[in-house]
């Protein structure tokens, strides 16, 4: 991996001529005591002080709404317009912090189950992610909890670390190298020195190997009912993930038009699993919590090969009734008789 | 709140309920809590910091379901308690209700009837920093409110936590969700949010108890508290305080203004 130097002017430089070329720059933007990834005009925009975005940065691939294809009907015909992958822009998606780099992993696994999936593969294909080592990081991240760290270049094209005045830069893949080896004369060499010192130090919550363990016996605990009897149903908790990728289909009709959507749905939606008979598989909100644990912590690692939790906790941090999903997993990783 | 912590020992040591309804410390504010036995009550706390309407539990069959339900009620707690008595949600024998003051003291209420008396007289707690943002709102004009609202509700993702929040959204089936016909479109667009924020805020004419769960619950942060804020406030000027003989979308009167009907 190619280690450079970049200074904090010469950063703005290299974004600003980004963004001159067309590419289309997201990155961390402040409105009040919240901060989130937006596309940028300038790069004044940007704030580097927040601690956590309260979205991820999956949107860029996994939009909120995608148009599928859309169709129109002529008497007995229908001419279909399938999805039109050019008019995806070129993207550059720029402070996000390592967990958040590291769910693109698992989401991609996701969409490339069985069938490929096309929108989400073609804006990942456009898409190149420089992120941002934490030097700082609060009660709910638990990325260490997770075989992450804040200063974990998996997923990254580009890792930045803020290292006094400037930047240390890891070109991870060919994608970043394209970037950077077009400015070149804005970096300079690595100095020397140790990258961990600059990192926040993110305690570890719980051992991942005990709840391992435990997790995929526990299908009958009643745990599961003691964890969520607060929890009120909604959506934030899926949403603001780096990694939940459900989704509904919906179609927007009028008159002989129309295209079909996908959109974000959640598994603790009580609808999410109703049947057109009416019965619903998961009737209780203890079954919907326990299916979103044991989907991330499950079913992704023994189907996917990967964990559906980057530790970035932003589930915790948006819950409004504090659904602490460390304190949650760390209580289940200390359980004792459950068959191992 | 050692004399919260007291009389819930004491509801549970008396054999008056099976479950209460309050908070405990969470991580950084407290969180929602239920309390089972009198040894469970010690881990009860109430002051300034909890969030939330804790009423909106009171619906949850799953949770209260057939159970003597005891609960922690700020004040506007009490004034969606004694809406849902009035839409017939909840039943007087099976629920105690301790009201908590702004200063940390505790009111029984023995029965509808007293807190119906009590919120009569009692003022509700200021909001400072709401009430500065509804001066600048106020102070816009029309095409500026509309701005506002447009920017807000763009980023709205529709995760209804202001529904889950709220305790009078109890409908087992929400309008959102009726696609026989579509009433509103359900996925995320600038439009769709609208029309939804739109139709939960239409639902709570005369209902809401002006809690503001809604607003503190979304995690993107937009002030749709406001929104009912200024919908409670319309209502009563138009049409007077709801009681419980209902409200102004369930009750008709021969003389009821017709005015602002196109």
């Amino acid at each position: 991996m190619e280690r450079k130097y970049i200074s904090q002017d010469s950063l703005k430089t290299w974004l600003s001529k980004l963004n001159d070329e067309g590419k289309h720059i997201y990155a961390p933007v402040a409105k009040g005591d919240k901060t989130d990834f937006k596309h940028i005009k300038s790069v004044g925009e940007i704030s580097m002080e927040h601690i956590q975005t309260t979205q991820s940065a999956k949107a860029i691939a996994f939009p909120r709404t995608e148009k599928l294809f859309s169709y129109t009907k002529n008497k007995g015909d229908v001419s279909l317009q399938d999805y039109d992958s050019s008019v995806i822009p070129e993207t550059v998606v720029f402070g996000l912090h390592p967990c958040d780099a590291a769910g693109f992993r698992p989401l991609s696994n996701i969409f490339n189950w069985g069938t490929p999936d096309t929108p989400f593969n073609e804006r990942m294909k456009r898409t190149t992610l420089i992120a941002l080592s934490c030097s700082q990081c609060d009660e709910a991240c638990f990325c260490t909890s997770v075989n992450g760290s804040p200063g974990n270049t998996e997923g990254s094209d580009i890792l930045l670390t803020k290292i006094k005045d400037g930047y240390l830069v890891e070109v991870v893949t060919d994608k970043g190298k394209e970037l950077v080896s077009k400015y070149e004369n804005l970096f300079d060499a690595a100095p020397e020195v140790n990258k961990e010192e600059f990192l926040a130090n993110v305690p570890q919550k719980f051992g991942l190997e005990e709840l391992q363990q435990r997790i995929s016996n526990m299908f009958e605990s009643e745990v599961w009912k003691q964890q969520s009897a607060r929890c009120l149903g909604c959506g934030a908790c899926a949403f603001v993930c780096p990694t939940c990728a459900c989704f509904d289909i919906q179609e927007d009709n009028k008159g002989s038009k129309g295209s079909r959507l996908r959109c974000w749905d959640s598994c603790g939606f009580s609808l999410f699993t109703v049947h057109t008979s009416g019965h619903n598989p998961r009737e209780v909100q203890s079954q919907r919590w326990r299916q979103r644990l044991l989907h991330k912590f499950s079913y992704m690692p023994e189907r996917l090969s990967v964990r559906g939790c980057t530790g970035c906790g932003r589930c915790s941090r948006a819950c409004p009734v504090d659904m602490n999903i460390a304190e949650h997993l760390s209580s289940i990783s200390k359980l004792e008789n459950v068959e191992k | 709140m050692a004399e919260l912590n007291s009389k819930v020992k004491e509801l549970f040591e008396k054999d008056l309920i099976d479950i209460f309804i309050g908070y405990e410390e969470g991580t950084r504010n407290p969180r929602p809590y239920f309390a089972y036995s009198a040894q469970d009550a010690d881990n009860l706390v109430f002051n300034d910091k909890c969030q939330g309407n804790l009423a909106v539990y009171l619906t949850r069959k799953d949770l209260v379901g057939g159970k003597r339900v005891g609960i922690s009620a700020s004040y506007f707690a009490l004034k969606s308690i004694s809406q849902l008595f009035d839409e017939n949600q909840l039943k007087e024998d099976l629920l105690i209700v301790l009201g908590m003051k702004e200063d940390g003291s505790i009111l029984e209420f023995k029965g509808l009837d007293e807190i119906r008396t009590y919120l009569s007289e009692a003022k509700a707690p200021s909001k400072q920093k709401d009430d500065e943002l509804l001066k600048e709102l106020s102070e816009m004009s029309q095409a500026e409110r509309w701005q506002f609202w447009s920017d807000e509700l763009s980023k709205c993702f529709k995760c209804y936590a202001c529904r889950a929040a709220c305790p009078m959204c109890y409908c087992t089936k929400c309008i959102i969700e009726v696609n026989r016909p579509q009433w509103i479109q359900p996925w995320i667009s600038t439009q769709g949010n609208m029309e939804w924020q739109i139709n939960r805020v239409m639902h709570m004419a005369g209902r809401c108890s002006d809690c503001g769960s809604c607003g503190a619950a979304c995690p993107i942060g937009i002030p749709i508290h406001l929104l009912t804020h200024m919908m409670t406030k319309t209502v009563a000027a138009n049409f007077g305080e709801s009681n419980e003989q209902g409200n102004v979308l369930s009750t008709f009167k021969p003389d009821d203004k017709e005015n602002f009907i196109l």
